[in-house]
């Protein structure tokens, strides 16, 4: 009854490079959201992407790598998870309260330091 | 394991990935930006799960789609920007150039790096065997302390979230 | 909990109706509803009747297809001596009998297996879902003194049949500045995750679509990707009720997932294992041969069953947490710009994830497919998974008819003051009742360890919320 045989094994034809590339791409759009977008929000975005980038680094390399059965690249990855939440939450809860204070989340309008 | 059915998994999802955080970073209306990321989140998962590690992509979807990307779109509905208005000053023509120049450039540098290291053009062993035993194992053995201290950061995350949200309020 | 849209039949029920020629009254009909129990046993004769007719039928073709091939060791008398795994079996031996005459390529072969297993999970869930459409309205009016639904067909049991009919011929309506991408997607994100959940439910010994070694942490993680849905759905519509609806909803689900998890996690945590069938197998055997060595049985899984249930009923949007759709102040929520089949699709979705949802209760707490007893072991698993199932549907009906809704504030704080820490506190017993070996010692350590949270916290919540005495301002002067 187990259909589901398709063992999540690995390609013959890829290696490590291609999961790299991959990654380089991901963290670049990230960092296209960081420095072209007006938009704190879209700054977080792209910070997150970068992070997801980082991730599938740890991963790629946990699963080419010399010893796999030490699980340190997942280990890393998981906990780059959960500081990744962390860091979601106090930096939104950040947008909020500087949304209140200047009526804009454009990064380009926190000029003024006085209260 | 060489079957074309993986290897048509990994390039659909490899375009899904990639589609959709051009579509997170690139919509006007905000709240399709949110949308896409969650849908980039969820693919991203899919493909930790082809690269092996089931646990971590279950992890990736519970945490980024059930919570980081609903949260920013709870911002998103907060905060009201909703569309970027279009008037561009020179200074933000000028400014998202650069950013896009930059990140090509950066782009560019990385794929030369990856690709001038020959070390790097390895293949997979054999699959290893994904044990969540060994893995919680290790969490409470050898990572303890870094277990501990993402709990501490953890914490302290949502306690400053709660305080920061919560300012208005005491202020009255 | 979605509205009940077709109530209005139900009102027409037990009227005289009288002829406009004459005096005469036209006698009430009376088929169905004097005897309704002969008339089910006549259908279900005629049911099972039709079955063997079938199954004759198909034994012939098969032999006249396959000369000698129905012999000793054919399939189905496979499947009739195990019982327990005849659908398994009975799977495998279709796939190689049409591979003993027809050469196929072993993967075109798993995709056929794959595809009518998702039939037949598609097929028996949205017939579940059928039979429950008309049995909770059923049960409701009986609750409320009611006939409930009782024209189309025997005792109404054909009305998900008109329902369904009105449903896909209803206009399709798409308010003017809904985002109109966004409004068609969300019924379909809605009911992807609902049906991919089925796929890890161990419905029987052997008979699990998809084995899944971190299967309970993909039912969750599909579970959490319905949020998405919600707010597309809300935010697509540009209705004011839509999007607060949707933010209640979005809130709601993510207030309830936390204790959902927490307590599923005390399960896993003992079963040493996150596959759903290793958790089952874990609940096999009898204590003293009479109680079924089942978590729900022992202190810390009895009370976490309770929590587990509790926050599946919000998870599911079901009475008395279903406030996100509360019509006396959201009209219907996030589903209140959509109608027709996107409305159909986000009703099955909801009954879906409800079986879901019981099933992953069945199999975390309720021992999954064994017998409640050793005697009644005869009877195949996948029956007693889907008794149990049922059962917990029937009590979330019974629970809807009785429990008024409750307010977002106390829905709220129902879930982060009394359900989180309790989920933690049983979290804590299930570990103090493996390193105290389980047995007496185990429920007079653990009892106590439970009990006293569960008065402390119950108390200063019942505090908060005591209905204090009513003043009524113009009235007593």
């Amino acid at each position: 009854m187990n259909f589901a045989n398709l063992s999540f094994d690995f390609g013959v034809g890829i290696t490590l490079h291609t999961y790299l590339v991959l990654s380089a791409a991901l963290f670049c759009i990230g960092l296209v959201a960081v420095l072209a977008r007006r938009n704190a929000i879209l700054v977080l975005v792209g910070i997150e992407l970068m992070l997801s980038a980082a991730n599938i680094n740890f991963i790629a390399f946990w699963r080419f790598g010399a010893h796999p059965e030490e699980m340190v690249g997942v280990l890393f990855a998981l906990f780059s998870i959960a500081v990744a939440a962390g860091e979601a939450a106090v930096g939104l809860a950040l947008i909020i309260l500087v949304y209140r204070h200047y009526k804009t989340i454009n990064p380009s309008q926190f000029r003024s330091l006085n209260g | 394991m060489n079957s074309p059915l993986f290897f048509l998994s990994y390039f659909v999802l490899s375009a899904l990935v990639l589609v959709t955080a051009m579509a997170a970073v690139s919509f006007r209306n905000l709240v399709h930006c949110g949308l896409s990321l969650a849908f980039a989140f969820l693919a991203l998962g899919a493909f930790y799960i082809l690269l092996g590690a089931e646990f971590l992509g279950f992890v990736q979807i519970l945490v980024y789609v059930g919570a980081v990307a609903v949260l920013i779109m709870f911002v998103i509905l907060l905060a009201k920007p909703g569309v970027e208005e279009r008037r561009w000053g020179w200074r933000d023509l000028v400014g998202r150039f650069a950013g896009v120049g930059v990140s090509l450039a950066v782009f560019l540098a990385l794929l030369i790096s990856v690709f001038r290291s020959p070390s790097l053009a390895v293949k997979a062993p054999e699959a290893p065997v994904f044990s969540i035993a060994v893995l919680g194992e290790k969490l409470v053995t050898e990572y303890v302390l870094p277990l501990q201290a993402t709990g501490l950061l953890l914490t302290v995350a949502v306690l400053a979230a709660v305080i920061f949200a919560s300012q208005e309020v005491t202020k009255k | 909990m979605l509205e009940d849209k077709s109530i209005y039949p139900d009102l027409r029920e037990g009227r005289r109706v009288v002829r406009p020629g004459g005096k005469r009254e036209a006698k009430p009909l009376n088929f169905p509803a004097r005897r309704p129990w002969l008339t089910l046993g006549l259908a279900g004769a005629a049911g099972v009747f039709g079955a063997l007719v079938g199954v004759a039928v198909l034994l012939f073709l098969m032999e006249w297809l396959k000369p000698g091939f129905l012999g000793e060791g054919c399939f189905l008398y496979a499947a009739l001596a195990d019982l327990d795994r005849a659908p398994a079996i009975l799977l495998n031996g279709f796939l190689a009998y049409i591979a003993s005459f027809v050469p196929v390529p072993p993967i075109l072969l798993g995709i056929l297996s794959a595809l009518i297993v998702i039939g037949v999970l598609i097929g028996v869930f949205l017939s579940l879902f059928a039979l429950t459409s008309v049995v909770e309205r059923k049960v409701l009016a009986r609750i409320q003194n009611r006939y409930g639904p009782n024209r189309v067909g025997p005792c109404g049991l054909l009305q998900p049949v008109a329902d369904g009919v009105k449903m896909l011929v209803k206009e399709d309506i798409v308010p003017a500045g809904a985002d109109r991408v966004v409004h068609f997607f969300a019924p379909v994100v809605m009911l992807v995750p609902a049906l991919l959940v089925l796929a890890i439910l161990p419905y029987g010994p052997g008979l699990v679509p998809m084995e899944l070694s971190v299967g309970i942490l993909f039912f969750f993680a599909m579970g959490a990707t319905t949020e998405v849905a919600v707010f597309m759905a809300g935010w697509g519509s540009t209705n004011k009720y839509s999007l607060l609806g949707a933010m209640r909803a979005i809130a709601q689900m993510i207030s309830y997932e936390l204790p959902l998890i927490v307590s599923a996690v005390a399960v896993v945590m003992l079963a040493g294992s996150l596959s759903p069938e290793k958790i089952v197998e874990t609940q096999a055997g009898y204590w003293a041969g009479i109680v079924p060595a089942w978590f729900v049985f022992t202190p810390w899984g009895f009370a976490g069953f309770l929590l587990f249930f509790i926050a599946a009923q919000a998870e599911s949007n079901r009475s008395p947490f279903d406030l996100p759709e509360g019509e006396s102040e959201l009209v219907a929520g996030h589903l209140t710009e959509y109608s027709g089949f996107k409305y159909a699709t986000f009703f099955i979705a909801e009954y879906v994830g409800l079986f879901a949802i019981s099933g992953l209760a069945v199999t975390l707490f309720l021992g999954g497919w064994y017998a409640p007893s050793p005697l009644l072991a005869f009877i195949p698993g996948y029956i007693w998974f889907f008794v149990k199932l049922y059962s917990l549907v029937l009590l979330a009906i019974w629970i809807r008819g009785t429990v008024p809704r409750v307010r977002i504030d106390q829905l709220m704080e129902f879930a982060w003051k009394f359900l989180i820490p309790m989920s933690f506190v049983v979290v804590v017993a299930a570990a103090v009742w493996h390193y105290s070996g389980g047995g007496f010692l185990g429920w007079v350590v653990c009892t106590p360890l439970l009990l006293v949270p569960y008065l402390l916290f119950g108390s200063a919540f019942a505090k908060k919320f005591a209905p204090s005495g009513r003043v009524y301002r113009y009235s007593q002067g």
